[in-house]
């Protein structure tokens, strides 16, 4: 594991997770025991063998389900059990990236990065500059108009990264995000979170891919086996002048 | 405000798609609103029909006399001076016979078959009906004084009956509507489950969600309650001669002004039952999400 321990202790929490574990209806725990925190501005991979519970532990990230038991604390508030109206305006504020796109396929590109604008309130008047810019960050301009199914799958990836960070999370979230394009595009989407992270994103990727995880020097490792976490040092646990 | 969910901007309506009232969603409820007006007109014609016989007959009396009416200009004179009698009219032998002959043929002419007299006559409201019925005793001891209501009882209880039939009609109509509205909204959301993660996943509300899903079924529910609303409007135009017939026979309208305003909202009526149940069961299900 890699952690910058000086900054790491500086920061404060985005997320907190204390003695969590989720199992899916009776079967077994699929995580177990989870005891950590992240720090706000920072990069994490999250790694680990298939089955170890990267994908769990992204949904309990992005508040898409809850642990069967212990407490997750993001932006500094208890969710693991408030109300679930209450968490919209949680969820508004993490970027989620998913291995398959989840792209809505009747929706222009336009239309898909501009949903969480529009789900957070925003005019039309307010969505238009944004998207447009968001899009040529991106490198699609001129591919607004079309739908996901017409895109490659490159394309369709960052249409997926410009929705997931179209309000400027404070947490993005990306599962495989590299797992279904080649490895120029893998720089690239790369590339895309390292600059979101410098202007104060704190992201977590999950990821087999070990040359973007050597790509990008200052970012944190954490691994997942067997449902537990692989903290040996104890840095995430116990961070070195945390203040948890 | 309450109705701002009804005007969706152009994004939000491409969000479950542009396809519109091409599920089965319109053409039920159309069935539905058309049998409605069909079966809540009939029934608030029988209504009225029932009322207009009702008014007629409530203050009328008959009175028989066996064996003919030899004293009959007596009788009617006696009737017409009696206090709360505003109307007397005899029916004479000659009218009976030739009434009775429709079902009889010529044996209604026979000397053989006794014809009682008949005097019909109205009393006004508060009328001393013993004090009648002395009077008309004084002059035919043996003639029998009936009220109409009495005779047409039977009739008004039926349509009576029928009146409550159609209106439990209309409430198994409605209650099957909302049934098929259920169904419908399940199916939409099955359909657009993909699309609800997502939005969820970015943050929308349960009730933004809802006001998608409600507004494409209010408008599926309004097109198809107008439309069956209007197929019922237009066989009832043709069978306004029929009714017209009925209106004359009780003298009054069988559908009044108020009836068809009545009517005119019960597509509507219907298009706030479809949208209220639709709403209600897409929060529900919303809910058994995370």
């Amino acid at each position: 594991m890699r952690a910058k321990a000086g900054r790491e202790g500086k920061l404060p929490a985005i997320a907190e997770f204390d003695s969590v574990g989720l199992r899916y209806g009776t079967g077994a725990e699929v995580l177990r025991d989870l005891d950590f925190r992240l720090s706000e501005g920072s990069f994490y991979f999250l790694t680990g063998p298939s089955g170890a519970g990267k994908t769990s532990l992204l949904k309990l990230l992005y508040l898409a389900q809850r642990p069967t038991r212990g407490r997750i604390r993001l932006f500094g508030e208890e969710l693991s059990e408030a109300p679930r109206e209450s968490l919209p305006p949680y969820r508004r504020r993490i970027g989620v990236v998913f291995q398959d796109f989840r792209l809505i396929r009747h929706l222009s590109a336009f239309d898909n990065v501009a949903l969480p604008l529009r789900v957070a309130g925003a005019t039309e008047e307010e969505v238009e500059g944004p998207v447009r810019e968001m899009l040529a960050w991106v490198g699609l301009a001129d591919r607004a108009s079309a739908r996901p199914p017409t895109l490659s799958g490159g394309e369709q990836q960052r249409v997926a990264i410009a929705r997931a960070v179209i309000n400027r999370p404070e947490l993005l979230v990306a599962d495989e995000p590299t797992g279904n394009v080649d490895a120029e595009m893998a720089q690239r989407l790369l590339h895309l979170f390292t600059a979101l992270n410098r202007l104060g994103t704190t992201v977590v990727v999950a990821t087999h891919d070990v040359a973007l995880i050597n790509a990008t020097p200052g970012a944190q490792l954490v691994r997942l086996e067997n449902g537990g976490m692989a903290d040996p040092t104890g840095l995430l646990r116990n961070p070195p002048q945390g203040r948890r | 405000m309450m109705l701002a969910w009804l005007f969706a901007s152009p994004a939000d309506r491409r969000l479950l798609g542009t396809s519109r009232f091409r599920g089965p969603t319109p053409w039920v409820i159309a069935i539905m609103s058309f049998s409605i007006m069909i079966i809540a007109a009939t029934g608030l014609a029988l209504a009225n029909t029932a009322g207009a016989l009702t008014n007629a007959i409530q203050a009328r009396y008959a009175v028989e006399v066996p064996g003919g009416g030899q004293d009959l200009d007596v009788l009617v004179a006696a009737l017409e001076s009696s206090p709360g009698v505003s109307s007397v009219e005899a029916v004479t032998e000659s009218e009976m016979r030739r009434t009775l002959e429709s079902w009889l043929g010529p044996a209604a002419n026979s000397a053989d078959l006794p014809v009682p007299a008949l005097v019909n006559f109205d009393v006004r409201a508060g009328a001393d009906l013993g004090a009648i019925q002395k009077r008309i005793q004084a002059v035919a001891p043996n003639a029998r004084i009936s009220a109409h209501r009495d005779r047409v009882a039977p009739l008004l209880r039926s349509m009576s009956e029928l009146q409550w039939l159609a209106f439990g009609l209309v409430l198994l109509l409605g209650a099957a509507a909302a049934a098929a509205i259920v169904l419908a909204a399940r199916g939409a959301l099955d359909t657009h489950r993909f699309t609800i993660e997502v939005m969820h996943g970015v943050g929308a509300t349960d009730l933004q969600l809802t006001h998608l899903f409600q507004r494409k079924i209010a408008l599926d529910a309004l097109a198809g309650s107008l439309g069956g609303a209007a197929a019922g409007a237009l066989v009832l135009i043709l069978l306004a001669s029929g009714a017209s017939f009925a209106g004359e026979l009780t003298g009054g309208r069988t559908v009044a002004s108020a009836d068809m305003l009545l009517l005119l909202l019960l597509p509507f009526a219907l298009t706030a039952l479809a949208t209220w149940v639709a709403r209600v069961t897409v929060l529900a299900a919303l809910r058994e999400t995370l």
